[in-house]
């Protein structure tokens, strides 16, 4: 038989297998052996504050919260970035300069269109 | 095979101590059960006062108050159970994990107490679940409270694995569902679990 070079790899991989698997499975065992379960309707159902629970469990956030996503990006990521700018000004180089500006100004833009949109007006 | 207490006693003196998987079980289960985390009325601050420093449930295993029902194997009823609330305490029931067991604590839980002729307080709450436990006073001081998990710790210790009077996770033909009583347009429906509690008879 050829030494396969991945044979010492495969067998790390199958003892991580069972590393894993084995308390897994010896809970299972465990859990059907001595305590076996009693599932119920009320049991399985998806809320525990006694009351019966209204609709699904899913529940979908509406599309229209992108605004303040992005209102979250040019406020708060801004600052990060910024921050370290500022502290490394005075050694910056001239390139390095420009392509601050640059994304100071695509942020701008964002803010510009907020502006514009009216989103910045406290309803 | 059953080793003789006196036995046992012997044999523990010289340094081998013996036990059954019954016993080993049993010492397991009693030894940790946890409470939910839920109160209903006055008897609520003495259940509190129990976890606390001075009365220190710990000792028993209980400390580990459990926000939700399906970590928790233990209820205590701790007040008055209003109509109201009494659908819910029954699906609070339901959804804990097997095997479960039930304090009823105070005179409001096991009887509707000071308010046993009002129209809105059922009149104990083993008419819906099996009770472990009940125990008088209003409300009953948490030595009270121990006292009763002591006796529930002495019921789980005496209860074999198999056969007649097993515990009821280990019966596949015991019921794991307490039907939810319903508002009615007078009481609640059903206004009893005819399979946990039956009239009692006055003898006179």
């Amino acid at each position: 038989m050829a030494f396969n070079p991945y044979f010492s790899l495969a067998v790390l991989f199958v003892v991580a297998l069972c590393f894993g698997l084995t308390p897994l499975a010896l809970a299972w065992l465990w859990s059907r052996v001595f305590s076996p379960q009693k599932p119920n309707a009320i049991k399985n159902a998806i809320y525990e504050c006694g009351l019966v629970s209204k609709g699904d469990a899913w529940v979908q956030f509406r599309s229209s919260y992108y605004v303040y996503a992005i209102m979250f990006l040019i406020f708060d990521v801004e600052a990060v970035f910024l921050l370290p700018f500022a502290v490394a000004f005075l050694g910056l180089g001239v390139a390095a300069c420009v392509s601050m500006l640059v994304f100071v100004l695509l942020l701008v833009e964002g803010l510009v269109w907020a502006w514009a949109k009216g989103v910045l007006t406290w309803a | 095979m059953a080793v003789d207490e006196q036995l046992k006693i012997e044999m523990g003196k010289q340094g081998v101590f013996v036990t059954t998987l019954q016993e080993l079980y049993n010492w397991g289960r009693r030894s940790s059960i946890w409470p939910m985390q839920f109160g209903l009325a006055c008897c609520a601050i003495e259940m509190i006062a129990t976890t606390m420093a001075r009365y220190d449930l710990a000792r028993f295993g209980a400390e580990v108050f459990r926000p939700s029902p399906r970590q928790a194997d233990m209820m205590i009823i701790s007040g008055t159970v209003t109509k109201k609330m009494a659908p819910q305490v029954v699906r609070l029931y339901n959804q804990m994990a097997e095997p479960r067991y039930v304090i009823a604590m105070g005179a409001c839980a096991i009887s509707g107490g000071p308010f046993k002729q009002g129209y809105n307080v059922l009149k104990g709450i083993d008419r819906y679940i099996p009770v472990d436990v009940h125990i008088p006073g209003c409300p009953p001081r948490p030595e009270a409270l121990l006292e009763a998990f002591m006796a529930l710790q002495k019921k789980i210790d005496a209860q074999p694995l198999t056969g007649e009077g097993r515990p009821r996770h280990l019966d596949a033909e015991a019921p794991g569902e307490f039907p939810v009583p319903e508002q009615g347009a007078h009481d609640l429906e059903p206004a009893a679990n005819k399979s946990v509690w039956t009239v009692p008879v006055v003898i006179r």
